[in-house]
């Protein structure tokens, strides 16, 4: 059975149907790219699987590790080793972003049944993964986000993923914003996670990306559904031909 | 036609009369004190217990919230002095010399009286009524006589703290008053005096802790008068009994090149009056005038605040934080006024009140009132429930709900508590923080 299964699934924000009878298998070691134009349910899916708030799914199912991912509350969903890097991190005034991390994990381990990290295990790990990523010290004494720029921000979130060592991780247009040297590094921390355990599913509206995160398989999303699927070659003929004959309407 | 207004009297107002009545010719003091009692009486029993027509008290009805006066407390047996054994546990692991008062009177042989640093003088202020200097030149100068709660403070005040530090004198522990109530449902009137010398330095803190299962009432004054280039930071703990009413007022007078800090943690009582009355009246001080207050079920906490920028170049920064729960209700008026020539005055206030629930009410009252030309003022206040984007991406994170949110509300406070300069003291508060959140979510 695939990691991730979702079946038919239709979702809603405030009344408006947004994803519209979408499927997806992915496989434990495989990345699966998601393309589409602006407004196609890129976000709306991602923020799904990670159960926001007022995004009501309304019919089909979403299978997570052979589980129903929307009988699980989002703290429980990354616990289970679901990951979701935002591609809007947010700023929290005020919580220290060592603390942050340490509060994450330690739910996580405890929600597992793991024994919590020791303060110098913890530190220990931080400063390896933050190492890897450009992270300085002072950045992890920040508040989380707090005057970060950019990409700052989007390394953050990957160095939240490595540190929290997810099953599933759900990148949403972790690419916007960042500059080509940012990318390499958010990029390199990516691929450094790539494991036969493991899957990604990356989200983005450009090719740019796959380049540095080569995709095994790569679905176009349009109007909130699967329209095409293909190699990472794929991308590549949407790099060149643009998405509009995926947004007229596909014959039935 | 003139309608000459006749007010009834409320139960608990006829019971302040017939206490003061009965009381007077025992409470302690020399004449002079006598009669400042009597015009401070005289002042309530024309203006009555303050209620919601009187701006100043429009959101908390005292008149409406006091259903009752309770009888002025007796003299602490040995039962109640052993039950005060164990108070003070609100301030953790603070090292503090510890002033105690049990139902309002100082109990020497529970204090930390030996040992004082050069310069510190402590006494009491039943004994210092009777003709004391200090008092004679300062009770009563620094708090607002016209207010009602201060009038019936200064009518019944029974005991409380004197303190002198000496110019230049650094105290190096900070000094504790540590006000208990015992078990029975009494008032008490206590009446502080601090009176700090140039250049001196001193942390004094002021707690206020007594029975869950009491109905006591409490009616407790600081007056504070910090000299020239003095450093004096103040830190009130507000963790009264759940049935109990207090109202409290910190009154200062500031003098030239100061730094002066004030914080009050509000957590226990059920209702709540805090006010303070801070008068900037040299120039160049720099002024820290915080608070945070955590309230639940049915809990009123006001905080009224007046900032008085009277000498120039004075800058004072006021930040205020609330956490409501259930259907608590928080007030917060402050009052910044800068007077004529107190150019370059720079104040900033800042209020903001974390509804928890749907029933809770806030009230938040800021004011500017400006009679100079050149400064800089400015005030911000909000109101709001937790922020769910920021709730759902530490929930995202494996972060559960609960958890969740306790680590939004300890950053919100902190940005008060932080302004405290006491580390020990800091983590104290941040621990009643979360033994306050542990309650909830359990």
């Amino acid at each position: 059975m695939a990691l991730l299964e979702i079946k038919n699934l239709h979702v809603e924000i405030d009344g408006k149907e947004i994803l519209k009878g979408l499927d997806l298998a992915v496989n434990a070691g495989e990345v699966h790219a998601i393309m589409g134009p602006n407004g196609s349910g890129k976000s709306t899916l991602a923020y799904v699987l990670a159960g926001k708030a007022d995004y009501e799914p309304t019919e089909g199912e979403v299978r997570f590790d052979g589980r129903n991912l929307f009988d699980m509350a989002p703290d429980e969903r990354a616990a289970a080793g679901l990951f979701l890097a935002f591609q809007y991190p947010l700023e929290i005034p005020g919580v220290a972003t060592m603390t942050f991390l340490r509060t994450a994990l330690n739910a996580q381990r405890k929600k597992r049944g793991e024994g919590e990290l020791s303060t110098p295990e913890f530190i220990k790990k931080v400063r390896e993964v933050a190492a890897k990523l450009n992270i300085d010290q002072d950045m992890l004494r920040r508040a989380v986000n707090v005057g970060f720029s950019g990409g700052e921000k989007k390394r953050n979130e990957v160095l939240q993923m490595a540190l929290l060592e997810p099953r599933l991780a759900v990148l949403d247009e972790t690419d916007s914003g960042l500059d080509i040297d940012a990318l390499r590094i958010v990029a390199d921390g990516v691929n450094r996670l790539r494991t036969p355990q493991r899957a990604f599913v990356v989200i983005t509206h450009y090719q740019r990306l796959l380049n540095y995160i080569v995709p095994d398989v790569v679905h176009v999303l349009s109007r909130g559904r699967i329209v095409k699927t293909g190699g990472k070659e794929l991308a590549l003929e949407l790099e060149a031909r643009g998405y509009h004959e995926y947004q007229e309407e596909v014959p039935a | 036609m003139n309608a000459e207004v006749t007010t009834i009297k409320t139960a608990a107002e006829t019971a302040l009369a017939t206490a003061f009545n009965q009381a007077r010719a025992q409470l302690p003091g020399d004449n002079a004190v006598a009669a400042q009692r009597k015009a401070a009486f005289d002042l309530f029993a024309k203006e009555g217990l303050p209620h919601r027509r009187v701006e100043d008290w429009k959101y908390t009805d005292l008149r409406a919230l006091m259903r009752d006066a309770k009888p002025l407390a007796s003299p602490p047996d040995a039962a109640a002095k052993a039950r005060a054994r164990t108070a003070g546990k609100l301030l953790g692991d603070v090292e503090a010399r510890r002033l105690v008062f049990v139902d309002g009177a100082f109990v020497p042989e529970l204090s930390d009286l030996a040992g004082q640093e050069a310069g510190l003088s402590i006494g009491s202020l039943a004994d210092a009524l009777g003709g004391d200097a200090t008092v004679a030149a300062h009770l009563g100068k620094v708090a607002p006589a016209g207010d009602v709660a201060v009038a019936l403070n200064t009518a019944l005040m029974g005991d409380g703290a004197v303190i002198r530090v000496a110019a230049g004198a650094t105290i190096g522990r900070p000094l504790h008053l540590l006000f208990v109530a015992a078990d029975k449902p009494a008032a008490t009137f206590t009446r502080s005096l601090v009176v700090v010398g140039e250049g001196a330095r001193v942390m004094l803190i002021e707690s206020h802790e007594g029975p869950p299962g009491s109905d006591y009432q409490v009616n407790a004054a600081v007056e504070l008068v910090v000299g020239e280039r003095a450093h004096v930071d103040h830190v009130k703990i507000i963790g009264e009994g759940a049935q109990a009413l207090h109202v409290s007022t910190l009154a200062a007078a500031v003098g030239a090149k100061a730094r002066f800090n004030t914080f009050t943690f509000t957590i226990g009582g059920a209702v709540v009056r805090n006010q303070m009355f801070l008068n900037l009246d040299g120039e160049e001080t720099v002024a820290g005038i915080r608070g945070a207050t955590l309230i639940k079920g049915q809990q009123h906490a006001d905080t009224t605040l007046v900032v008085n920028h009277i000498a120039r170049s004075c800058q004072s920064r006021e930040v205020f934080k609330t956490v409501l729960d259930g259907e608590a209700h928080g007030v917060f008026q402050g009052r910044i006024i800068v007077r004529h020539g107190a150019q370059k005055t720079d104040a900033k206030m800042m209020t903001q009140a974390l509804l928890l629930s749907d029933r809770a009410e806030a009230d938040n009252k800021p004011e500017l009132e400006i009679y100079a030309d050149d400064v800089q003022c400015g005030h911000g206040a909000t109101a709001g429930a937790l922020d769910d984007e920021l709730k759902f991406y530490l929930m995202a994170r494996g972060i559960p709900a609960v958890e969740a949110e306790a680590l939004l509300i300890q950053a919100f406070l902190g940005e008060a508590i932080e302004g405290i300069e006491h580390a020990g003291l800091r983590e104290a508060l941040m621990d009643q923080v979360a033994e306050w959140l542990k309650a909830r979510g359990s």
